[in-house]
């Protein structure tokens, strides 16, 4: 008999942190993906574990996460380096916000220092003049996503979990899966499937964001934190129809990572040559010496972005044991965790370590 | 900046030359351009001490006295519709075309082995063109081995630079290379040829069903174990020149949508019989449509750059000797297919990625190329898995995965200086 305590469906790195932590905690699991682990937004993203400050709820939920990322800072999979993500200002106005921005952060539990713009140049000296200081998060981290989903999904099976590999959840019945090939698996399910939730919950909104990166041959010594313009999140959470901001990464190999593009509306994943083209001239306008280093790949990923920008976590509303942990947009990696544990304490009806009021999947219906 | 062709060529091996010349000949104004500073492509590259054989300055002598425009050393890196992205030493360069001709030819096939990374190991056409390009061979010791005809065109490459060439080792067995001989007459051209091969490595050993079965040195190459019915033995050298084969470069081509076969183990560009690709006005002639040799290219291409040029009935006078030639591909591939031996000659600890230093043990398990790379950067460097890809695909193991821009690292102030969408009223419009 195919039953479980719980059916993961989807094992990106949301996925595959609930499995994982369902697993800890003692229950049966399966877990249904149709493709590689983390080979969906999972394998696009940058991996930078960010608290981002301007929804409160957004920053709980990526607190909480950040401390349960720590556990990880050790393991080779997860291919974390603490670069410490560096925020810059490039004008006056922007630079007079970053006080609130560091009291915020520090409020929930972060570490912050507003950096003038003479230190600014002593963290990144490669950063182009005239900028106005900014802001420096020093725990904060990078790390490889894929790699950490497949490893939790690993350590969910070493605990009993059950694969079905290349298998794709086809129709959610009541407290039962059909799978493509019709197997049917019977208990309670959680829908994590990131972008292709309509396909199995249309009730709740939800809209690719397609994104750009770029990645450099191997450049040891000229970037040394996660560095973002501070208007990032204007780009990250406005909704205009396209958008960049400069979001530059150093790999832990020497390779940069460029960052980032924002566009709705678009379903072709090809790399779009005026899209690569903004977000690098944004790139340089920040960080002239990028212009002569080499790109070795380019390549799009899609954000699932819900229409309020959090996502969706909790029972779905009117259907008995279906479960969805979907919707991370811009910030799935940093939030995975934290989202797991959120899941498995509504699941299990413990105390939720934060308050789940904001993601609960019922405000899209309301 | 902006150029506008009608016609533009990509590769100056012998079919985009053929191609430029027959799209130049109805007066179309033709680009043709490579990311080398001298055509020729491989077979005909430029020997620093021999300069170009004979048929190349035939073929280089017609081109010039035709409305060809040469951009040399130009490496496309993006495409968009029709428009490429080429970087130069100095810049970037937006080319905008009526009818392409892809003709970006092949690259060699490496296989890994025990110690195939060492300093000395080079490919088979890899040492021949560096040899033409001055690389000093003269005195060394080198052995030669892998599959194909290419192994003597390479011998004898480096035999006329003064290296001491200690054998060359075919891996097909005697009886399929004799049964390929025996056919060779129907193709007097190949006759000759193979004559004039044998006459230069005369005095070197030939040996078949022969294969190199682990490289051996501290930093550098010292010896190799070569093995063939009669067991493994060691001999020493300085340098192993070891080529499988050839594969198609269809990366541009799938750049720009062209629909590739997909039914061997390679790839290579759909085309029709008038070489056109699955996309309107691009067209593909030589190696890269599937590896046919010389003869195969310089009509190919020339058929190419007939049809690109609007002029049909010039192109389909050829389409007999292209057949002609594509038979001697077939037969070709027929009788130096590779031993299933040399896919289990690399073993746990052998190096596959080279770029990203991945060992093939760290693959077991995956049967899919995107999960490995993903899981070990497998295919992720410099190269994007055009080294290791190709070879793993060889192996068995997955095919090569999808491609994306660059096409080559390529300066992000190209990437940055490029927009490829272009509105269609400027583009100029050939197709019949
Ligand atoms: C360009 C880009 C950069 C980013 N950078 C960052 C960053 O720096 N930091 C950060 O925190 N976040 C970042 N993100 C966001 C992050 O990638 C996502 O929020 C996160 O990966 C979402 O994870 P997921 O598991 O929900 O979705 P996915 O990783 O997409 O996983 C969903 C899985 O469900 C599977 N699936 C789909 N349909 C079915 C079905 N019917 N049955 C079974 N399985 C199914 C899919 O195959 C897939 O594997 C970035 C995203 C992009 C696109
Ligand atoms: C290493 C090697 C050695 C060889 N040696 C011999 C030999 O000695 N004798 C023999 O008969 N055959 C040899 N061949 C076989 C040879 O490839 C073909 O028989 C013949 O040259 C086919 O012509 P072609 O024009 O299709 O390809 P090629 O001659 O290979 O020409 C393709 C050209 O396209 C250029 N190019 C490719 N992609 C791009 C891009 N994106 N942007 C810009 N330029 C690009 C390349 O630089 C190259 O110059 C060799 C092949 C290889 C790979």
């Amino acid at each position: 008999m195919n039953g479980y305590d719980l059916i993961v469906v989807g094992a990106g790195i949301v996925g595959a942190s609930c499995a994982d932590e369902a697993a800890a905690a003692g229950l049966r699991v399966a877990i249904v993906e149709p493709g590689p682990i983390g080979g969906g937004a999972t394998a696009c993203a940058m991996g930078h574990l960010v608290a981002m400050d301007d929804d409160p709820a957004e920053l709980a939920l990526a607190r909480h996460s950040l401390h349960r990322w720590e556990e990880f800072a050790d393991l080779a999979e997860a291919e974390f380096s603490r670069c410490g993500t560096l925020w810059v200002a490039r004008n006056e106005a922007e630079a007079a916000g970053i006080a609130q921005r560091v009291a915020r952060l520090e409020a929930s539990g972060g570490e912050a220092h507003a950096v003038d713009a003479q230190a600014l140049y002593r963290l990144e000296p490669a950063l182009a003049p005239g900028l106005c200081g900014g802001m420096l998060v020093p725990r904060e981290a990078v790390v490889y996503p894929p790699r950490m989903a497949l490893h939790l999904v690993r350590r969910a099976r070493q605990r009993g979990a059950v694969l079905y590999a290349g298998r794709a959840a086809r129709r959610l019945g009541r407290a039962a899966v059909t799978l493509d090939d019709g197997t049917v698996l019977a208990g309670p399910t959680l829908v994590a499937t990131g972008c292709a939730l309509p396909e199995l919950l249309p009730q709740l909104p939800l809209r690719p964001r397609k994104g750009h990166l770029l990645i450099t041959d191997r450049y040891p010594g000229l970037l040394h934190h996660q560095v973002l313009e501070l208007g990032y999140a204007d780009s990250a959470h406005g909704h205009a129809g396209s958008s960049v901001a400069f979001n530059v990464q150093p790999r832990p190999t020497g390779q940069i990572l460029i960052g980032s593009s924002r566009e709705f509306d678009v379903a072709d994943p090809s790399v779009s040559a005026p899209m690569l083209q903004r977000m690098l001239q944004r790139a340089f306008d920040f960080m002239p010496a990028l212009r002569g280093l080499r790109a070795i790949r380019a390549w799009t990923g899609f954000r699932p972005a819900t229409p309020d920008g959090r996502p969706y976590l909790g029972a779905v509303p009117g259907r008995a044991d279906l479960w969805v942990a979907a919707g991370h947009e811009g910030l799935g990696v940093t939030t995975a965790l934290g989202s797991a544990q959120l899941m498995l304490d509504l699941l299990l009806g413990r105390t939720p370590a934060i308050d789940p009021a904001p993601y609960a999947p019922a405000r899209a219906l309301a | 900046m902006t150029e506008r062709y009608d016609v533009l060529v990509v590769g100056a091996g012998p079919a985009g030359l053929a191609a430029a010349q027959a799209a130049a000949s109805h007066g179309a104004r033709v680009g043709l351009l490579d990311a080398q500073a001298r055509h020729g492509g491989q077979v005909w590259r430029h020997d620093v001490r021999r300069g170009a054989p004979r048929a190349a300055r035939k073929a280089l002598d017609a081109l010039a006295r035709r409305r060809v425009e040469w951009l040399p050393q130009h490496q496309i890196v993006a495409a968009g519709r029709r428009t490429l992205l080429a970087e130069t030493p100095q810049t970037a360069v937006r080319l905008v075309f009526g009818a392409l001709v892809l003709a970006t030819g092949a690259r060699e096939l490496l296989l890994p082995f025990p110690g195939w990374t060492l300093p000395g190991v080079t490919g088979a056409g890899g040492l021949q063109a560096l040899a033409k390009q001055g690389w000093p061979v003269a005195g060394k010791r080198v052995a030669v081995a892998g599959s194909g005809p290419l192994l003597l065109a390479a011998a004898a490459t480096l035999r006329r630079h003064g290296a001491h060439v200690l054998g060359i080792h075919e891996q097909a067995p005697a009886t399929a290379v004799s049964a390929f001989a025996r056919q060779l007459w129907r193709w007097p051209a190949r006759v000759a040829q193979a004559a004039a091969l044998r006459a230069t490595l005369a005095g070197v050993p030939y040996r078949f069903g022969s294969f190199v079965r682990a490289a051996h040195g501290i930093d550098a190459l010292e010896g190799i174990d070569i093995e063939d019915a009669h067991g493994s033995r060691r001999i020493a050298c300085d340098m192993l020149a070891v080529g499988y084969g050839l594969v198609p470069n269809v990366e541009l081509a799938a750049l720009l949508g062209c629909a590739t076969d997909d039914a061997g183990t390679h790839p290579r560009v759909q085309v029709d019989r008038m070489l056109r690709t699955s996309v309107a006005n691009i067209y593909a002639a030589g190696e890269l449509c599937g590896v046919g040799g010389l003869a195969a290219a310089r009509i190919e291409g020339a058929i190419a750059g007939h049809v690109a040029a609007g002029a049909i009935a010039a192109a389909t006078d050829l389409l007999p000797a292209r057949e002609r030639e594509r038979r001697f591909a077939r037969l070709l591939a027929r009788h130096f297919a590779l031993d299933a031996r040399l896919r289990a000659l690399a073993d746990g600890d052998t190096v596959v990625c080279r770029c990203e230093d991945v060992a093939l043990a760290a693959l077991d398990g995956f049967d899919d190329a995107r999960a490995a790379k993903l899981a070990t950067r497998c295919g992720m460097g410099a190269c994007q898995g055009r080294v290791c890809g190709s070879a793993l695909a060889e192996l068995g193991r997955f095919p090569r995965g999808g491609f994306r821009p660059p096409l080559f690292p390529a300066r992000l102030a190209s990437l940055a200086a490029a927009d490829l969408s272009l509105p269609d009223s400027s583009i100029p419009d050939l197709s019949t």
